[in-house]
């Protein structure tokens, strides 16, 4: 390769921008595949148990807090959306709209976490966090006959099950919210590139395949939401 | 059979005994491997090594010959191993169907592993821990729970093996061939003392198994046990043999079929029985309550096999024992 | 076909840089690959000290070398060592790394900065494994099942689990660097089939690399969650369900059986080709062979959970799948076999380890379809029937590939050759070791001898003590290569670039490489293995 063209960013393994454009795509790519997979390994977990005590996870999904739920939705498809603005400018070399957008991204990001970590506190004030300290208190339709010592190990049974539901809760939406960290991490890097004016209109893939990240992220969450708060809604 | 014993602790065997009725199916097949395997292997073993000889670098710049492949050795080499593996598929799978159906007629035998032993009950109350009598020529069925971690029943003389699992019964059957002493081990890993979870289990003589089954009962059947729990338990209270009672009739329920609030049927066996007593409200017969509670917790597991033994005794003539 | 005059190339990547930084901050695949040689080296010889004291404990029937706890834990860690720092790792970090973008004609990998990333994530998780070692060891098993891991044992589960967890993620990493890679960097004329088969092996591997490893990676994290939280998942008593677990685990750990065999297959097609210096036999089938075993291999996990409870029918259809994985495994053996046939056969080492390989890896695959066969699999799984069946697949299949691989390739990797003798000796003694401390098992398995088993009946003791005899050779056998290798890296005679006279790009450029692998960008107009078209040798 003549040296006339070699751009500073074209690193030195490959022959042209395009080609190293390429590459780190399907580098992303191949990247989100494994995420799928290990996102795939819960979802898988969260169908079994969900089919065996769908009672339990009726009355679990109760509890979760659907507004700021549907709020955080909100939060993170907006987030999305300036993510693909960032990209776009990012395409057309406008450096400040990008640096803005990225920005607001970021903010959006952190809203979504603050807005998460209030449920979460309130699920430690209600004891819902699984463990020995647990408690959850069961709203049982008045059909049924009494028979007091038993109905209180049948509680215990139910409790044991509503146990897996909020298990699967805390472990799905804390690895989905470690990876928005990790995505506000990325963009904080991102500005930094953008303000050194790193990112050109010949080289923005870095932009092109944090926004797939960031993008995949949501995309979790997209399926989270409904799993996870929106099953108890038509049981009651 | 002093033979048996003294061959079982001296030499160094390089085949298990076969005292089962499965140990033959299973030898069978294994030879059909071996014959397999062996052909197969003397086959690619003797084309390397003539290959290599014959075709051996003669000076050091000749290459081989050019050629690439051929399609009617490739799909040869294709075909053939594939017929082969069907014909070993059609096999084992036959001799695991057999594995897992037990006949109609079966001693039932109740086990339950725990760290690190076995403790087996027999319907007329013997209880034993890690060594387990049975009479030849009888078909036994082991149900098998645990109290802990996962175990697993390996009898090598009769070919067969079985996971225990805590939470749930799983079952495996066997028809002594030869009266004798064998080994029993726990075959999967469950921690520090696994190598001693291991106990014999004893084949004799139908006469000599019934002097062993005479020699002590202290508690009584493992039914009768079953009984008086139930009473205790004030599960008598509810199922009623007169129908008046709020829970369903037990009286000659097991091993029919149920009709579910769900509209679909199952067929009432240990596991259901056992479910019903530790989650009752999971599968409810059709035109009851879910009102029973649940006994996790309030009972062990070898009351559990007591009331489900207790369950399957009551037949829906008066219970009279007629041996 | 001549190797030309031979010399040290005056700048290669071995002498570009001298200091601790240029290794551990480079960011060449060469000197990456040679840390993932210094690293799983370590590892290996870690993991076989522990089976030379398993082997210790079983010459005699009584558990008096070491407590049944501590053997637990030397069998535990054995399996944890080998398999996740060892086998997996072993060909496609070391000599994956080095050779993929040689092979492919192209400067590196696509990725370099992740590529050392995945080095050091390895190290970091290793470091976490070494430590629960040290702080007293763990004794779940390799398997680490529930409820035993997650509520009986009271050793360091989650420092071995962080471990493993973190090291997935190297694996992650390779694969993900290769797959990118091979997409697109191939050199000018390069065809997807023009490849060397090991690349094709290695894309197989990559494959499973991404698929699998993540799902074990969940699942040994819930473990972890499940022992320091409480919160149930697989706990029978918090409703969850045990055998659960295992289905997650064996849909990457039977995967992961290929991750470490493929790549050995592709070695040996290597060899095969290189030393009877002819196109190896049905090369599209070859190739298609590896990524059927990749794709079958997702589809067969549960033929390891055959009496763990599960339904006779999902038996039986896990059994039925299992038997065709059989089928790619033995169209590549024959055509392996086919290969020699009018070839110009050479009696080199690597040779030797190819020819090692297809014998036991045959023998190892064909005890497979024992295990495969369900009706059989009831007698002989959990004996040692299968730490024989799987000796002879990873350590038979997966390291004779892996020491082929390294003595055909040492004198491209250090310039310089080793000593043919003392390497023909230590082969036959590996060979010979091997097969005596494995052959037994089968025997042993058989006769019942559960695995995992401190202390066993008197009368197996017979073939045991034939199988610790064997160890002990094999443990010798390993011994020697490390110090006549070693001692080469000094004073071995120079290689040249062909010491072989083998075709594939990697013997067009000097031994040791240039940092960026070729003096001018290769430009390929031939197929693999073209051995009748003379390709010219430049030095």
């Amino acid at each position: 390769m003549p040296d006339v063209t070699h751009h500073p960013a074209l690193a030195h393994q490959f022959d042209s921008l395009a080609q190293q454009s390429e590459a780190t795509t399907l580098g992303m790519w191949v990247f989100l595949v494994t995420e799928v997979l290990f996102f795939g390994g819960l979802f898988a977990t969260y169908a079994i148990y969900r089919g065996w005590y769908p009672d339990a996870f009726a009355a679990a999904s109760h509890e979760l807090d659907v507004t700021l739920g549907a709020i955080n939705t909100a939060v993170l498809i907006t987030s999305s959306l300036t993510m693909a603005l960032a990209v776009h400018a990012a395409q057309l070399g406008q450096r400040k709209a990008l640096m803005v957008f990225l920005a607001v991204t970021m903010i959006l990001g952190a809203a979504f976490l603050g807005i998460k970590s209030v449920e979460y506190y309130h699920k430690f004030v209600e004891h819902h966090i699984p463990g020995p300290s647990f408690q959850f208190e069961i709203r049982i339709s008045p059909n049924d006959g009494g028979n007091p010592p038993g109905k209180l190990a049948d509680v215990e049974l139910l409790k044991a099950h509503v146990q897996i539901f909020f298990s699967l809760y805390f472990v799905m939406t804390g690895l989905h919210a470690v990876h928005m960290v990790i995505g506000i991490g990325i963009m904080l890097v991102m500005l930094w590139l953008a303000w050194r004016g790193t990112i050109t209109d010949e080289y923005y893939s870095p932009i092109e395949i944090s926004g797939l990240y960031w993008h995949f992220v949501d995309i979790v969450w997209i399926f989270l939401f409904p799993l996870l708060y929106l099953i108890g809604r038509h049981a009651h | 059979m002093d033979e048996a014993d003294a061959d079982m602790w001296k030499g160094t065997p390089l085949f298990p005994d076969s005292a089962s009725t499965m140990a033959g199916r299973v030898d069978a097949l294994y030879f059909f491997l071996i014959v397999v395997s062996a052909f197969f292997s003397v086959l690619i073993a003797g084309l390397i090594v003539f290959y290599a000889v014959k075709y051996r670098r003669r000076s050091p710049d000749s290459v081989g010959a050019s050629f690439h492949g051929g399609m009617a050795l490739e799909l040869t080499w294709t075909v053939i191993p594939f017929f082969i593996t069907i014909v070993i598929f059609v096999w084992g799978a036959s001799v695991f169907f057999a594995m897992s159906r037990p006949p109609d007629e079966t001693l039932n035998i109740y086990v339950v592993g725990k760290q690190w032993m076995w403790k087996f009950q027999h319907l007329d109350g013997q209880r034993e821990i890690n060594e387990l009598h049975v009479p030849v020529g009888r078909p036994v069925k082991l149900i098998m729970t645990s109290e802990d971690v996962i175990h697993d029943v390996f009898v090598p003389a009769f070919r067969v093996k079985a996971d225990v699992l805590p939470g749930r019964y799983t079952n495996i059957w066997f028809q002594p061939t030869k009266p004798g002493r064998y080994h029993l081990f726990c075959a999967e890993y469950c921690g520090t003392r696994h190598s001693g979870m291991v106990g014999e289990v004893v084949v004799m003589d139908p006469s000599e198994y019934q002097t062993w089954l005479s020699g002590g009962a202290p508690e009584g059947s493992l039914a009768s046990a079953g009984a008086r729990l139930f009473q205790d338990l004030a599960c008598n209270t509810c199922h009623r043999p007169d129908a008046q009672g709020r829970g369903p009739v037990l009286e000659g329920l097991f091993g029919k079929t149920a009709t579910l609030q769900s509209g679909e049927t199952i067929t009432v066996d240990e596991a259901y029985v056992r479910e019903s007593i530790l989650n009752p409200s999971a599968r409810v017969t059709a035109g009851f309550q879910p009102i029973m509670p649940t006994f996790q917790g309030l009972v062990t597991e070898e009351q559990l096999l007591e009331l489900v033994e207790y369950v399957k005794s009551l037949q829906s003539l008066p219970p009279v024992q007629t041996r | 076909m001549s190797t030309g005059t031979v010399f040290m190339p005056p700048r290669h990547y071995l002498n570009d840089g001298y200091g601790i930084r240029s290794w551990l901050l480079t960011r060449d695949h060469k000197r990456i690959a040679l840390l993932y040689l210094a690293a799983v080296t370590l590892f290996f010889f870690v993991g076989g000290a522990f089976a030379v004291l398993i082997r210790l404990e079983l010459a005699t029937p009584a558990g008096d070398f070491v407590s049944d706890e501590t053997y637990n834990k030397l069998f535990t860690m054995h399996g944890v060592m080998m398999v996740f720092f060892f086998l997996i790792p072993s060909i496609p970090a070391t000599l994956g790394n080095f050779l993929v973008p040689i092979m492919i004609g192209a400067k590196d990998l696509a990725l370099p900065k992740l590529n050392l990333a995945s080095w050091y994530i390895y190290i970091l998780g290793g470091l976490f494994t070494l430590y629960a070692l040290i702080a007293g060891g763990v004794d779940t098993g390799w398997t680490f099942y529930t409820p035993f891991s997650t509520v009986s044992s009271t050793t360091n589960v989650i420092p071995t689990a962080l471990g493993i967890f973190i090291t997935g993620f190297s694996s992650i990493l390779t694969g993900l660097n290769f797959i990118v890679t091979i997409h697109r960097m191939r050199a000018p004329g390069m065809t997807w089939f023009r490849m060397p088969l090991f690349l094709w092996s290695m894309y197989a591997t990559s494959l499973i690399m991404v698929l699998g490893t993540p799902v074990l990676a969940i699942t040994i994290l819930l473990v972890a969650v499940e022992r320091l939280f409480h919160f149930g998942f697989f706990d029978p008593r918090l409703g969850g369900d045990p055998v659960l677990f295992q289905h997650l685990f064996w849909f990457y750990s039977h995967p992961a059986v290929y991750i470490m065999v493929l790549p050995s297959m592709g070695v040996v097609s290597e060899l095969v080709a290189a030393f009877c210096r002819k196109q190896v036999f049905g090369y599209g089938f070859v190739a298609f062979a590896s990524v059927a075993i990749a794709v079958l291999g997702f589809l067969v996990w549960g033929h390891h959970m055959f009496v763990a409870g599960q339904s006779v029918y999902s038996a039986l259809i896990f059994s039925a799948l299992s038997f065709l994985v059989a089928i790619p495994s033995a169209v590549k053996v024959f055509n392996w076999t086919a290969t020699m046939y009018r070839g110009s056969v050479s009696w080199q080492t690597p040779m030797l380890y190819a020819i090692g390989f297809i014998g036991l890896f045959t023998i190892g695959g064909l005890t497979g379809l024992f295990l495969a066969s369900v009706g059989l699999d009831v007698h002989v799984t959990d004996t040692y029937f299968i730490i024989a069946h799987f000796h002879y697949i990873m350590v038979g299949g997966t390291l004779m590939g892996y020491l082929g691989g390294l003595h055909y390739w040492w004198p491209k990797i250090s310039g310089r050759l080793y000593n043919e003798f003392l390497a023909k000796l230590s082969a036959g003694i590996i060979f010979l070791g091997f097969n005596l401390t494995f052959f037994p098992q089968f025997i042993l398995g058989y006769l019942g001898m559960p695995r995992r088993y401190h202390a066993y009946p008197p009368e197996f003791q017979v073939l045991n003590v034939l199988s610790s005899a064997g160890a002990s050779i094999l443990g010798v056998g390993y011994l020697i290569p490390m110090l006549y290798l070693m001692w080469s890296l000094r004073y071995g005679k120079l290689a040249g670039s062909n010491p072989w006279g083998a075709v594939g790009l990697e013997w067009t450029t000097t031994s040791p490489p240039p940092t960026e692998n070729f003096a001018e960008s290769p430009v390929v107009t031939w197929d693999a293995y073209d051995y009748q078209t003379t390709v010219t040798v430049e030095s």
